[in-house]
Parts: C-alpha cells; sequence; structure tokens
C-alpha cells in the first residue's frame, strides 16, 4: 500500500488502471521524457488514475489521453501515425495497452498477450509496421514487468516479442529508469515451442 | 457530419462500443482477426492487410476518412468507453439476459457511469459529448449504451442531459438504421448466446476486498453565503446553546416520546475466543452506533452476552473433564474480559444459560403450540454409534449435495453458501472419530413457516420501507424467500440447552437457531425485570441488530417468525445492519491454523485498544469484504492518526499552552475563518446523516477530514510567526490558534463513539465540560475565550516497521515465510543445473545443510575479520564498503543455511 493519503489528492478516480507497476510508472515516464511545454503542467495519479492538470483548460485523465496530448505538446504529432490508417492502429494499441494490459492480468491472460503479439509482430518491426509510433513506448513501459519476469526459454518461445521490446528498449531515451531487459543473443532451446 | 461510410458497415456498426456483445451473426468469428486467440469483432479489414479489431479504433478511423481528426475531449471519452463503460454495460447486460434481472438492478450496474456522462454533459452544457457539433465520442458511447437502454424512457428523471442526448441520437437517421439492421427482431437477445458462453462479467460482479470506501466526489462543496452567515451564527452561541446531557438511568427503560433505541449484538458462541472479524463483524459496530446515540441524547439500551447452549459445549466439557455449565463460565469470562479490553459499553452482557432463557423461550413455545404453528415429523438423524450419539450439524462433515465440495459442514456448504440437511451430505463422516455415521429416526418438532411467510412478507415490507437494512441483508433475504421457506426443525436429541416442555419430547432440547435469539429477550430480562417494556413495545421501541451477514437468515426470517407466530405484540428488528467479512491479510483467521489476531492476543501485542478499534472501523467491512493488514495498520496509525488527527490536536493545544500562557485567546473571526466553520459545519452533518444511516466507517472519514482542514487552517495562518508580529498579526495569531482549540474539542466528541479512550484524553488535556459530549448539528464554540486548557501530550505514539514486522511474524501472515521460500525455489532452480540464471543473492543454497552451514560460519568469521583490519589500518572507504557487503551477504546465506530468515536491512517482497 503506497498510496498518498487522500489529502494530498483529492482528486476523484475516474478508472483505475490497476496496480502502480508498468501502467503508473509508464505513465509518469512518459511525461518526464516528453519535452516540456511552457505552461505548467502536472501529472498526479490518485489511486491509480492518471490525471494531467492543464493551466489552460480542463484536467484530462487517462494513460492514453495524456500521452497523446504530451505527444501534441512536443510537436512530435508523428508518434501518433501519419496516414489514418495508421493513427487508427496507434489508436487501436492504446486502447489494448489500457484494457488488455492494466495491472492484474492472471498468468493465462499474459500468455494469451504474449502470443498473440508474438503472431501479430511477425512480419513488423513496430506495431504501427514501419515507424516507431506512440504506441510501441506505451506498450513498452506496459510489458516491462512481464518480460522482466520470462524465463530465458520463454523470451525464445515469444521470438517475435522479443525482438520488438529489445528494439524499443534500445531506442534513445525510452528505457529511462527501468532495467535494461538481457535477450540472449543466440539460441539456447532447440525446440521452438 | 457525413455518416455515411461507417453506416455502410452495416451490422458491424452497432458492436462499435462493444466488441464483447457482438450478436452471433458472425460464426467464424475466431478467424475475422488471425493474430488474436479470443474472437473479437467486429473487425475491419482493410485492402493493405491491416485487420482493426477495436470498434472504437474503427469508428475513429472513418471520422478521419472524413477528414475529422480527434482531440483530447474525443480521445478522452474513447479511453473512458474502453475501460469503464464498456466493462460496466457488460455487467449490465450480463445480469439482465443470461441472469434475467429486470429493470432497477440492470441499471444499477451502469449507474455510476451514466451519472458520470450526464455530469459532463450539464457541467458544459454542450449537446453533444465533445462539444457543439456531434463527433466519433457520441456514436462510439451511443453504440455502447442502446443495447442496455433502447430507448431513454428507462433512464431516471434526474439524468436530464443524459435523456436528452440519448434521444437526439436515438434520432438521427444514421443510429436508427444501424439499430435495426443489428438488432431485429431479436433485440437484445442476439447478444445472450455469446454473453452466456462469458463467464467474464460475473467474476467482476463480486466485489473483491478493498480498505478504501468507493471514491466519491471529494471536490469541495461550494458554500453559499446562507450556509457561511448561519455557521458563524451557531459558533457564537457558545455552549450555552447545547442541549442538557443525557444521563443514562438505571436500568434504562424506554420512554413515551422520546426515540427508544435498542442496540444487540449477535451473541458470540462461547467456546470460541471472538477474532477481529467477529469483533468488527458485530460487538465494536454495535458498540460505536450506541456510543453515537448516547451523544445525540436518544435512550440507549445496548444488550450482549454469550451463546452457550449446543453440542459443542457438551463435546469441550468432556474434553476439559468439566461440567458444560463449569466450561460457560470459564468461557464468559474470557470474553467478558476481552470486551472490557475492547472497551465495548455494554449496558448489560449477559448469557444464555440462565431461568430467564429457560422461562421465555419455553413460554414462546407454548404459544406457537397453542396456534397452530408447530409440526411433528420423524426426522432421520445421523447417528455415529461409536460415539454413541446423535451428531449435531457441526459434528458431520462430508460432500456438498449442490456443489461437490469435500468439507462441507452439516448445516452449510462453505464453497456454495447453500443451507444442508446433514442427512443429504455426501459420505458423511463424524467430525469426532471419522467413523461413518448411521440414518436413525426420531420424532421432532418443526417451526410452520410456510403458514407464516406471508405474514413475514407484509412486515418485511414495512419494516424495509422504514428501516436502515443493509444492501446485504435485504440481498440475502429476498434469495431466501424466494426459494419458498420450508417447515424449519427447532428441537435436537441434545441434554445441554433449553429444555422443550411437551411430553413425548422431554429428551430433547431446543435447536439454537430457534433459541439463541430468545436470549436477546432474556439477557434484557436480567438486565431488568420490566424487559417486556422493550421487547412487547414496537410502538416505542426501534430495533437494531448488528451481525456479520452469515447470520442474516435467523434474524430477518426465522426469529421474525417465532415472534409473529407467538403474537405477542413483539418488537422486531427494524434496522439489520450485516458487515461483511474480514479477511487477514491474504486470507481468512484461522484458529487452528494459527493465523490472524484474536481477541485475548491483541492486547498483548502492546498497540493501545484504542488503535486497534480505529484500525478495525477504519476497514470495516460495509459493503464489500475488506482486510486486515500489518503494514496498513502501520500506516493508517501513521499517517491519519499520527500526521493529522494527532498533530492537529496537539498544535492547536501546544500554541494555547505556548502562546496564550494555556488560556483559549479571544477570536476576531474574518471570512476565512467562517468558511471554515462552514466547512466543519458540513462535515458533521454529513457524519450525523451517515451514522444514522450505520455507515459508520464513512463517518469516521469525516472526522478526518475536519483534522485535515484543521491542520490546513494552521499551515496556511502560520500562527507561530504572527505572535511574533505586530499587534494585528497577533490578534490573527490569537483567532486562529482559539479557532483550531474549539476544532479540536470538536473533535473529541465526534471520536468518542469510535475512540473513547483518546476522546477523554484530549477532553482532559483540553478540559472539555462533560457537559459538551453532546452531538447536534451545529458546531458551537465550545471553549470561550478565557478557558483554562491543561497540560497537552502526545496523543499517539508511531508505530514501527521492526515492530510490525514482528507481530506479522509471530501472527502469522505469510510474508517472511513467503520470501524465504522463494530463495528456496531460487535454489532449487540452480541446483537443477537449468540455464535460468541465478538469483539476485548470487548462489543462494539451500536451508538444513549442516556442512554448509560450517563452511558458512568459517568465511562470515573469516571476512568479518577481513573488514575489521581493512578498518583499522583505515583503507579506503569504497574498499571496506565492498568488503562489508561482501560480510552481509555472506551472513545472509548462513541464515538461510540455518533455516532462519534473513534479516534484511529494509522490508523487501511484495506489498499489498
Amino acid at each position: 500500500e503506497t498510496r498518498p493519503s487522500s489529502s494530498s489528492f483529492p482528486g476523484r478516480v475516474v478508472s483505475n488502471y490497476g496496480s502502480c507497476g508498468g501502467a503508473r510508472a509508464g505513465g509518469a515516464d512518459f511525461v518526464r521524457e516528453a519535452p516540456r511545454a511552457e505552461e505548467r503542467e502536472q501529472v498526479r495519479c490518485p489511486g491509480g488514475a492518471e490525471v494531467l492538470q492543464t493551466n489552460n483548460g480542463p484536467s484530462l485523465r487517462g494513460l492514453t489521453t495524456i500521452a497523446t496530448h504530451l505527444v501534441k505538446q512536443a510537436k512530435k504529432e508523428q508518434l501518433l501515425g501519419s496516414t489514418a490508417e495508421e493513427k487508427a492502429i496507434v489508436q487501436q494499441w492504446l486502447e489494448y495497452r489500457v484494457t488488455q494490459i492494466a495491472g492484474h492480468s492472471n498468468e493465462e491472460d499474459i500468455r494469451i498477450i504474449l502470443k498473440d503479439l508474438n503472431l501479430y509482430l511477425e512480419d513488423k518491426v513496430y506495431l504501427a509496421r514501419n515507424n516507431l509510433t506512440l504506441a510501441d513506448i506505451l506498450m513498452y513501459y506496459g510489458l516491462h514487468h512481464i518480460i522482466a519476469e520470462l524465463t530465458v526459454q520463454e523470451k525464445e518461445k515469444y521470438l517475435n516479442v522479443s525482438r520488438w521490446f529489445n528494439h524499443i528498449q534500445h531506442y534513445p531515451g525510452i528505457r529511462q529508469h527501468l532495467s535494461n531487459i538481457v535477450f540472449m543473443k543466440n539460441r539456447l532451446y532447440t525446440n521452438p515451442h | 457530419m457525413p455518416l455515411n461510410p461507417p453506416l455502410s458497415l452495416g451490422p458491424g456498426l452497432l458492436g462499435l462500443g462493444s466488441s464483447a456483445l457482438m450478436p452471433h451473426a458472425f460464426p467464424s468469428a475466431g478467424h475475422v482477426v488471425p493474430f488474436l486467440t479470443h474472437p473479437r469483432v467486429p473487425a475491419l479489414h482493410l485492402d493493405s492487410g491491416t485487420v482493426l479489431f477495436s470498434p472504437n479504433a474503427i469508428c475513429q478511423y472513418f471520422f478521419l476518412l472524413a477528414g475529422e481528426e480527434p482531440n483530447d475531449l474525443t480521445n478522452q471519452w474513447l479511453e473512458w468507453e474502453a475501460t469503464e463503460l464498456q466493462p460496466a454495460v457488460s455487467r449490465a447486460l450480463y445480469c439482465h439476459l443470461v441472469q434475467g434481472k429486470k429493470g432497477g438492478e440492470v441499471l444499477g450496474a451502469i449507474r455510476k457511469t451514466l451519472t458520470y456522462i450526464d455530469q459532463s454533459l450539464t457541467s458544459k452544457a454542450t449537446p453533444y459529448l465533445a462539444g457543439e457539433a456531434e463527433s466519433v465520442a457520441d456514436i462510439v458511447l451511443w453504440a455502447t449504451l442502446f443495447p442496455v437502454l433502447r430507448d431513454e424512457s428507462c433512464l431516471p428523471d434526474e439524468l436530464q442531459a443524459l435523456r436528452s442526448w440519448f434521444q437526439t441520437m436515438n434520432l438521427s437517421e444514421p443510429c436508427r438504421s444501424a439499430a435495426v439492421s443489428v438488432l431485429t427482431p431479436k433485440g437484445a437477445q442476439a447478444f445472450k448466446v455469446y454473453l452466456q458462453k462469458q463467464p467474464g462479467p460475473i467474476l467482476h460482479w463480486e466485489k473483491p476486498a478493498a480498505n478504501e470506501p468507493e471514491e466519491e466526489e471529494l471536490a469541495e462543496r461550494s458554500l453559499s453565503e446562507e450556509e457561511i452567515a448561519a455557521a458563524a451564527e451557531a459558533w457564537a452561541r457558545g455552549p450555552a446553546a447545547l442541549p442538557e446531557r443525557w444521563q443514562p438511568p438505571s436500568p434504562v427503560l424506554p420512554v413515551e416520546g422520546r426515540r427508544n433505541v435498542l442496540i444487540t449484538s449477535a451473541l458470540p458462541y462461547v467456546n470460541n475466543v471472538p477474532h477481529l472479524g467477529n469483533i468488527i463483524g458485530c460487538v465494536l459496530s454495535a458498540d460505536v452506533f450506541a456510543r453515537y446515540c448516547r451523544l445525540r441524547n436518544w435512550n440507549t439500551l445496548y444488550v450482549c452476552g454469550t451463546d452457550e447452549y449446543g453440542t459443542a459445549t457438551e463435546t469441550k466439557a468432556l474434553e476439559e473433564g468439566l461440567t458444560p455449565q463449569q466450561i460457560c463460565d470459564k468461557y464468559n469470562a474470557i470474553h467478558v474480559q476481552i470486551y472490557r479490553w475492547f472497551d465495548i459499553s455494554f449496558d448489560y452482557f449477559g448469557r444464555t444459560t440462565t431461568t430467564q432463557q429457560t422461562t421465555i423461550a419455553q413460554d414462546i413455545f407454548q404459544r406457537l403450540l397453542a396456534r397452530n404453528m408447530l409440526l411433528t415429523d420423524t426426522v432421520d438423524q445421523l447417528r455415529c454409534e461409536r460415539c454413541q450419539r446423535f451428531l449435531a450439524d457441526r459434528f458431520v462433515e462430508g460432500t456438498c449435495p449442490f456443489c461437490n465440495y469435500e468439507e462441507a459442514r452439516g448445516d452449510q456448504c462453505d464453497k456454495c453458501g447453500k443451507l444442508i440437511n446433514a442427512v443429504e451430505l455426501k459420505k458423511p463422516q463424524c467430525k469426532v472419530c471419522k467413523d461413518s455415521p448411521v440414518v436413525k429416526s426420531s420424532q421432532h418438532l418443526f417451526l410452520d413457516l410456510p403458514q407464516l411467510e406471508e405474514r413475514l412478507e407484509k412486515w418485511l415490507e414495512q419494516s424495509w420501507a422504514t428501516g436502515n437494512w443493509t444492501a446485504n441483508s435485504r440481498f440475502i433475504t429476498r434469495s431466501w424467500i424466494r426459494d419458498g421457506l420450508k417447515p424449519r426443525c427447532i428441537t435436537r436429541d441434545l441434554k445441554w440447552g433449553t429444555p422443550v416442555p411437551l411430553d413425548g419430547f422431554r429428551d430433547k432440547v431446543f435447536y439454537v437457531w430457534f433459541d439463541a435469539p430468545i436470549g436477546y429477550l432474556s439477557i434484557t430480562a436480567n438486565y431488568t425485570d420490566q424487559w417486556e417494556r422493550w421487547w412487547k413495545n414496537p410502538q416505542q421501541v426501534q430495533l437494531y441488530n448488528f451481525m456479520a451477514k452469515d447470520n442474516v437468515p435467523f434474524h430477518s426470517v426465522i426469529f421474525p417468525c417465532t415472534l409473529l407466530g407467538a403474537e405477542d405484540n413483539y418488537t422486531l428488528v427494524n434496522h439489520l445492519v450485516a458487515t461483511e467479512y474480514l479477511n487477514y491479510e491474504d486470507g481468512k483467521f484461522s484458529k487452528s491454523r494459527g493465523v490472524g489476531v484474536f481477541g485475548d492476543m491483541a492486547q498483548d501485542t502492546g498497540i493501545p485498544a484504542d488503535i486497534w478499534r480505529f484500525y478495525l472501523l477504519f476497514l470495516r467491512p460495509e459493503g464489500q469484504d475488506s482486510a486486515f493488514s500489518w503494514t496498513d495498520l502501520m500506516l493508517k496509525n501513521n499517517s491519519e492518526l499520527l500526521n493529522n488527527l494527532g498533530n492537529f490536536v496537539n498544535r492547536a493545544g501546544m500554541f494555547v499552552c505556548k502562546f496564550f500562557g494555556g488560556r483559549v485567546p479571544p477570536m476576531e473571526l474574518g471570512a476565512d475563518d467562517k468558511r471554515l466553520l462552514a466547512h466543519v459545519t458540513l462535515e458533521l452533518r454529513q457524519y450525523n446523516q451517515l451514522l444514522e444511516k450505520i455507515r459508520i466507517r464513512d463517518a469516521l472519514r469525516c472526522i478526518l477530514s475536519i483534522s485535515r482542514y484543521g491542520n490546513q487552517y494552521i499551515q496556511v495562518n502560520e500562527p507561530w510567526k504572527r505572535i511574533k508580529g505586530h499587534d494585528a498579526d497577533r490578534t490573527r495569531a490569537g483567532t486562529v490558534t482559539g479557532v483550531a482549540v474549539n476544532i479540536a474539542a470538536l473533535i473529541s466528541v465526534m471520536l468518542q463513539p469510535y475512540m473513547p479512550g483518546i476522546s477523554a484524553t484530549i477532553q482532559r488535556q483540553l478540559c472539555v465540560p462533560q457537559a459538551c459530549n453532546v452531538l447536534t448539528d451545529t458546531f458551537l464554540c465550545l471553549l470561550p475565550p478565557g478557558h483554562q486548557i491543561g497540560t497537552v501530550t502526545p496523543l499517539f505514539q508511531k508505530l514501527e516497521n521492526e515492530q510490525i514486522e514482528a507481530l506479522r511474524k509471530q501472527f502469522g501472515g505469510g510474508q517472511p515465510e513467503d520470501s524465504t521460500l522463494e530463495l528456496q525455489v531460487q535454489a532449487a532452480r540452480v541446483a537443477s543445473a537449468d540455464v535460468t540464471p541465478p538469483g539476485p543473492g548470487g548462489g543462494a543454497v539451500l536451508a538444513g545443510d549442516p556442512q554448509k552451514v560450517k563452511e558458512l560460519a568459517e568465511e562470515v568469521a573469516k571476512q568479518a575479520d577481513h573488514v575489521r583490519q581493512l578498518k583499522a589500518s583505515k583503507a579506503e572507504k569504497g574498499q571496506i564498503d565492498g568488503e562489508v557487503a561482501k560480510l552481509l551477504e555472506l551472513k545472509k546465506q548462513l541464515a538461510l543455511a540455518e533455516g532462519k530468515t534473513p534479516e534484511l536491512p529494509a522490508p523487501k517482497g511484495k506489498r499489498k
């Protein structure tokens, strides 16, 4: 229980992204990473839901909403996709991030997430095909604690996820304080699955 | 708005917000999105090969094609839809279509989300969700809501803005045609087949244990000028405006024209030492309410006692070589002692083994008999031939006939909760000797519940309309009645009980569930010979029953039927207050496994009773299960009590002592001070309203809010600086100090039901007159200028991590054991020569290897010498640190090898 007392955060929880594991760390980190606009904006997460207090508008709630807002503030719109199709794909994976990888996933859920992602990433460099987007960044933060728990054998089993993850974590400026996860360069297990 | 593209999608659209809810129109849904394990529809397959499986993303895509870019607001709505609304709607539909529930209950599942939408529309005062024009947010939310709402008529009137928005959407041509193409002719039934296969929603439906109340809008309420003026005016009236304090007469009896409150707590079974869950479930909750009622000057009687009859007592007596009566005497004393330690303010704590019990129980029985409310029947009972006796329900175990749970008890299954007739158990076993019992016949008496059902329902309807029954008590009662009432056996083949006064049954006694609730009456009768003025006086008396939820049916169905059938103008329960369960750390309290804190041990922890009371009440399982946690206890003590409440009261008092010679200074109230008075008044009223509805845990938070206001007030006004300033500043310091110390005095009164000891301490320190212990809806200046206060000392002590960890270990709770276990597992992995890299400890070792212990002990000694030498030779700090780290690591390994839990410098492991 590391929740701040309600005195410091009188805001109301609109949605709960679950445990403070990946979701919260991810949210806060990304915000630190994004270049700051002049306005003094504040991200708080009372009880797990992120709230961004802007100076010139109402507060924003929700991890992906806030992240998208900050990307625009930082004038890095390319992170949201350039074509309608790309934008929709980014949107889709951001939603996947907050609905499927939000905190308390059980082992079975995690297995399915990794299996599906592995299949999806089979022919892709990034989630939205050939360009790094916000979807990759937030998925990286969301999956970090899961990937960190994987055994060498499991990392080999989800080879495409591992390749993608390793790529993202080495992308300049992304990893922040999160630990570097080691992936074997050579395969140790002959039986692929 | 070019809405044509999405609508050309046809059947897909309605699922826009409802990915989980698509009709079975797509039988091979699994193939639609090739990379997803779980079928997701609708999906949009683009020419490029891209498959979009998120309805919100699909919708967004069409809007992008039409040139509509998303903005912060639409993004926020879409995210909220996916994370909040969608799960809620799934639950509502599941509850409606699969479980067949109607209107109110279905709407209940989405009520909060509907209110949220309504408030957003109202506060922005725009016709659409994201502004003046329709956007992707409107389409997505409408599509999600449509299957549950269909039309706006089922929306409650107060959700005006939502109603008109939904109506506008429904009437728009694109939405109408989409609805027709997807939901005609079957309507929402189209989702049924899909939902039936989903176990999902029902799991979320049951709330997990939670120690925080449901979050509500905590935003500061804006105060009107009238409220502020009224608060200031009330304050100025001073202590003279207090009503005279009620002094309980002896005995307390109902008085015509007064509010007469009769409070009972479920009778604890004498043989069990109560654990914390039992204590918060009934006696402590009832105590808070009783103390509160007394503060309100209500004529209050609080009774309880030990429930002493039954087989368990007989058996225990055999075990200990005592008579049943001696056993009861012994354990009754333990109960009395525990409740005294917890400062439970019973007016009378009695027991059921009294002559009054026999007289009253037999009288009720005779009245039932005379009115033909009893039936006779032959009962097949389990008899253990080896033990030579009929087996009471609790002495049989077997497989549940309903759910096949293997450790079902003779009366109820712990897994599915259904009541069981012991002879229906599969594979029954005598719990004492493990023999299989045989079925034997015996004549018994039954209470004819079917005959009383109509009267019961009529009474319940009236009691529910006027009383405060907790939601769980209504729910449990309703499900009992819905299953239909059956005659219920009220006699048993035992000796230790109230004898049945009827020929042919004289060797039997009453079953405890007939007998025990009568204990409330007989215990009162032992308190006063005028007990009937409480118990046969429904016109003047309000009866409150406190209990944990497993006791509900006996208090809401069986006992009321007994009293209704006896027809003697009995006082029936008006307010049935049932708690959920309190868990211990992550599991259940268990006497046999020695897990959890039991009443007699709490005092050995060195933590004062008031802290226990506070923490148990702070997490009272009100509305949902909650869990006791040592770490949380420490946090709440250190944050809420020490830093918030204790800090405020102490500072307020200290300022009076240090700056004003112990006398409350004169006060000149300005606008800010008056606003504060109004805020405090609001909290006080909220506190009263909550406690009148017996929401004990929520009301406690009002006290903490007041002290938070107080802390902020002191912090902002800095009296310790102003006191050194000019005259105006000094006056200001006086006002702030005076107001603050008066808030502390109010807190001492409000806190009395929760922490009577701390309340008394504050009142002693501030010299608050006894006459102030009355609660009204107004905040009066109780300590006027010139009032002399006493010596102020800190109220609370910090709980330290080491102390808490030691207690956790002592009482069982898993954490230290777990971490040892984890290391052992890691060790096992290393040992199996797998490629798994070694754990963080380097090479962990398995516990218990003497050779290894010896080697490590030598290494530790060697390394320790090495460190000493380095230090002696004044080596570089970096080098010493490195060697010390090695030494610590070695010591840790040694501890592990010896099978001890290593002493880690900082607490490690999972936090809850």
